[in-house]
C-alpha cells in the first residue's frame, strides 16, 4: 500500500495516458463512414461548444455592435457618393447581364438536350464568424447558426467572393465550417479554361491545392477555378480561386499539384453564406433581375434601332437619345460611363487600322472585281535582296520574273492571254536570309497564274526544253527556287 | 542556488478560488479561439497550454497538473475536426512534467518562470508533431525556427499573465 502511494503520481499518468491513447488509436482506425465522429466523441466536442461558444458569441456582439454603431450612425462620409456609384454599377450590372442572358439561356437549352440539370443555389441562410479552431494547424470556424437554423453537416459555405468549406459538424446554435484549405477537406475543383477536373484540398502551409494532377503546360497561374459539382455538396461552377503555382509532388511521380489562390479571403471571414438549398429552376429573385434586364435591354434595343433608322435617313443627324454607340455614351448619375460599356460588349469586335500597310494589309488589296486574270496586282513588288541560294542580286536586276505562260519560261505571252497547261509543280515561298547582311528578306513575290482546266490552244513549240534548269540567265530570276531551298 | 524552494511556503503551493481554477482554462481556451478570427497572426499564442503550465507549476501537485492537462487538452481537441486526444496526451506529459519540477524548484523566481515555459512550450511542440506524424498520420508543416519563435512569444506572454494570474491567489 504504501509502494502504491508512493507510486500514485506516475500511476495516475500512466492511466490516464493509457486511457487517451486508447481512446485516439479507436477514433483512428475504426472511422465511422463520411468522417462522422462517434456518439461520445460527438458528445464531448458537443459540451466544449456549448461552453465556448456563447462567451464567443457575447465578444463577438460587442465587436459587431460597436463597429455597427460607427458605421451606421457616426462615420457617414462620402456615403452619398458612394451610393450614386453603386446605382451606376447596378445598372451597368444589369445591361451586362442582358447581355450575357443570350448566352446563358443558348447554354440552358443545350444542357437541357443533353440532360444535364444545373443547379443553382436557391436558397442560402447568412451567418456571422464567431470563432476559430484557435490553432494553426486546424482550418476550422465556427459559425453563430446551426441545426435549428436548419443547417446540416455537409452544406456549403460561401461568400460572394468564392467559396470557403463546408459545414462538418452541426450543433443547435453552432456549427462547425471545414475550411477547404484544411488538409482534411476535400471539393471537386474544374480549371475554367483547360476544363481539367480535380480534387482540392489544403497543404501542409494551409494553401488550397489541386491534388493529383498531370503536368499540363496549359496550366498557367491567373487561371480562374471552379468548383465541378462532382462531389455532391458544392454546386457546380462556384468560384474558388485562381492558380498561384504548380509544383511537383515528389511522393505521386508523376503528378503535380496545382496551388490555388482562394478567391474568398479565409484569414478574415467575417460573414458567410451557407447554401442550405439547390434547385434545379433559377432562384425567384434572380429571375426577377433578370426580367428586369431583359425589359431593359428591350428598350434599349428599340432606341438604337429608332436611332438606326433616323441615321440612315439623316446621315448628318445625331440621335441625342440615341443610347451606346449613336450618341457616344450615356452618363450615369455617378459619372460613370454607363451604356458605353454594356455597348462595347455587344458590339463586334473589329479590326485595328495597320500602322504600316502593306501588300498583305486587308485595304491593300484591290477588289477582285478590277482584277484581270493573270494581271500584275498594283504595287505588289517584291525587294529580293538575295534568292535561293544565298547570291546577293544587284539592285539594277529586274526584282520580278517577267510572266511566263509555260514551262519553258519564255517570257513575252502572259498566262491571261495564252492559257498553256502547265505541269503543277510543287512550290512554296519560304523567306530567305540575306547572305551579306544576314536578315531575313521577304520572299519573291508570285506572278498570278492561271491552270486552265482545259487544253489550250497549241503553242509554237519552246525553243529550247532545259530553260527551266538553271542557267547563269535564269538563276537570279526563277521564283521558285528560292522557295524550293 | 536561488532556484531551489527551500523554505516551507516554497515547498506548499498557493490556493486558488474554485471559481478561478474553473474558469481559467474554459477563458483560456475560448480567447484562443476567437483571437485568431480578429488578428489571424496571434494563433502562435497557446493561452491554454500557458494556463496548464502555471496552475501545474503553482500547485506543485502531480495529479493535479496531470488532470489539469488532459481536461484543458481535451477541450482544445474538441473544437478542432481532428481526433480527441492529439492535445489531450500533450498537455497531460507537460501538466505531470512541470508539477513534478514545480515540486523541487523554487517557481516563484522569474527567471525560473521563464525558463520553464521557454522549455516546456518546445516540449509541447515536439509532443504534438510527434503524436500528429506517428499516430495520427498527417504531415503538418514544421519549423524549427517557428517552434523558436513560438516558444519565445509565449514565454513573454507567460511572463506578464502569470503575473496577473498570481493575484488570483486566496490570501493564507
Amino acid at each position: 500500500m504504501e509502494t502504491l502511494s508512493r507510486y500514485k503520481d506516475i500511476l495516475v499518468l500512466i492511466v490516464v495516458l493509457f486511457a487517451q491513447f486508447i481512446g485516439l488509436a479507436s477514433q483512428i482506425k475504426h472511422p465511422l463512414p463520411n468522417g462522422q465522429d462517434r456518439h461520445n466523441v460527438r458528445l464531448w466536442r458537443y459540451w466544449v461548444v456549448a461552453l465556448v461558444a456563447p462567451p464567443e458569441k457575447a465578444l463577438h456582439g460587442v465587436g459587431s455592435g460597436t463597429r455597427g454603431f460607427w458605421d451606421n450612425y457616426l462615420d457617414l462620409r462620402d456615403t452619398r457618393q458612394e451610393n450614386q456609384r453603386l446605382l451606376a454599377e447596378n445598372n451597368r450590372l444589369h445591361l451586362e447581364q442582358a447581355g450575357l442572358m443570350e448566352d446563358a439561356r443558348q447554354g440552358q437549352r443545350l444542357q437541357s438536350l443533353l440532360s444535364f440539370k444545373e443547379q443553382y443555389v436557391y436558397q442560402t441562410e447568412p451567418a456571422e464568424v464567431i470563432g476559430t479552431a484557435g490553432t494553426d494547424q486546424s482550418r476550422i470556424l465556427y459559425i453563430n447558426k446551426g441545426s435549428k437554423d436548419g443547417l446540416k453537416p455537409d452544406m456549403p459555405v460561401i461568400t460572394p467572393d468564392g467559396v470557403v468549406g463546408r459545414l462538418k459538424d452541426t450543433f443547435p446554435h453552432t456549427s462547425q465550417v471545414l475550411v477547404i484549405n484544411d488538409q482534411t477537406s476535400g471539393a471537386g475543383v474544374l480549371l475554367e479554361s483547360t476544363r481539367l477536373r480535380g480534387v482540392l484540398r489544403g497543404n501542409v502551409f494551409g494553401q488550397p491545392q489541386i491534388i493529383n494532377i498531370l503536368p499540363d503546360e496549359r496550366i498557367k497561374p491567373g487561371e480562374k477555378v471552379v468548383t465541378s459539382g462532382g462531389d455532391q455538396i458544392f454546386p457546380r461552377g462556384l468560384p474558388v480561386g485562381t492558380v498561384d503555382h504548380v509544383s511537383a509532388d515528389p511522393e505521386h511521380e508523376p503528378y503535380v499539384d496545382v496551388v490555388i489562390k482562394p478567391a474568398a479571403n479565409l484569414s478574415h471571414l467575417e460573414e458567410v453564406l451557407v447554401v442550405t438549398e439547390v434547385s434545379d429552376h433559377m432562384p425567384p429573385a434572380a429571375a426577377k433581375d433578370m426580367a428586369k434586364s431583359e425589359a431593359a435591354a428591350a428598350v434599349d434595343a428599340e432606341k438604337q434601332r429608332a436611332s438606326d433608322i433616323l441615321a440612315e435617313k439623316l446621315p448628318g443627324f445625331t440621335d441625342p437619345d440615341a443610347p451606346g454607340e449613336a450618341n457616344g455614351s450615356q452618363t450615369a448619375p455617378g459619372g460613370d460611363n454607363v451604356s458605353s460599356d454594356a455597348a462595347a460588349l455587344l458590339k463586334p469586335i473589329k479590326p485595328l487600322q495597320t500602322l504600316h500597310p502593306d501588300r498583305f494589309s486587308p485595304t491593300a488589296t484591290p477588289p477582285a472585281s478590277s482584277l484581270a486574270p493573270g494581271g500584275r496586282v498594283p504595287g505588289a513588288t517584291y525587294s529580293a535582296g538575295s534568292v535561293g541560294d544565298g547570291t546577293a542580286v544587284p539592285k539594277s536586276r529586274p526584282k520580278t520574273r517577267p510572266a511566263v505562260s509555260d514551262e519553258s519560261g519564255e517570257p513575252g505571252t502572259s498566262a491571261g492571254d495564252a492559257p498553256a497547261p502547265r505541269k503543277a509543280t510543287p512550290h512554296r515561298a519560304a523567306p530567305s536570309s540575306d547572305a551579306t547582311t544576314g536578315n531575313a528578306v521577304e520572299p519573291p513575290s508570285i506572278q498570278p497564274r492561271t491552270i486552265p482546266l482545259r487544253p489550250a490552244p497549241v503553242q509554237p513549240p519552246p525553243s529550247s526544253p532545259q530553260t527551266l534548269l538553271r542557267t547563269p540567265d535564269n538563276d537570279h530570276a526563277n521564283p521558285f527556287e528560292g522557295g524550293l531551298s | 542556488m536561488a532556484m531551489l524552494a527551500t523554505t516551507r511556503r516554497e515547498m506548499e503551493g498557493p490556493s486558488y478560488p474554485w471559481f478561478v481554477v474553473l474558469a481559467l482554462p474554459l477563458l483560456a481556451v475560448g480567447v484562443q479561439a476567437y483571437l485568431p478570427l480578429r488578428f489571424p497572426r496571434l494563433d502562435i499564442f497557446n493561452l491554454p497550454l500557458l494556463v496548464v503550465i502555471y496552475f501545474s507549476v503553482a500547485r506543485r501537485s502531480p495529479i493535479s497538473g496531470t488532470l489539469t492537462g488532459v481536461v484543458v487538452g481535451l477541450m482544445q481537441d474538441a473544437l478542432t475536426q481532428r481526433p480527441l486526444g492529439v492535445n489531450g496526451i500533450s498537455e497531460t506529459i507537460i501538466g505531470f512534467l512541470t508539477a513534478s519540477i514545480g515540486l523541487r524548484i523554487d517557481v516563484e523566481n522569474h527567471g525560473t518562470r521563464l525558463l520553464l515555459n521557454f522549455l516546456f512550450t518546445l516540449l509541447y511542440g515536439f509532443l504534438y508533431l510527434l503524436i500528429m506524424r506517428h499516430l495520427v498520420g498527417i504531415e503538418l508543416n514544421w519549423s524549427w525556427w517557428h517552434e523558436l519563435l513560438k516558444a519565445g512569444t509565449n514565454t513573454i506572454l507567460g511572463f506578464f499573465l502569470f503575473a496577473i494570474l498570481d493575484r488570483t491567489q486566496q490570501a493564507e
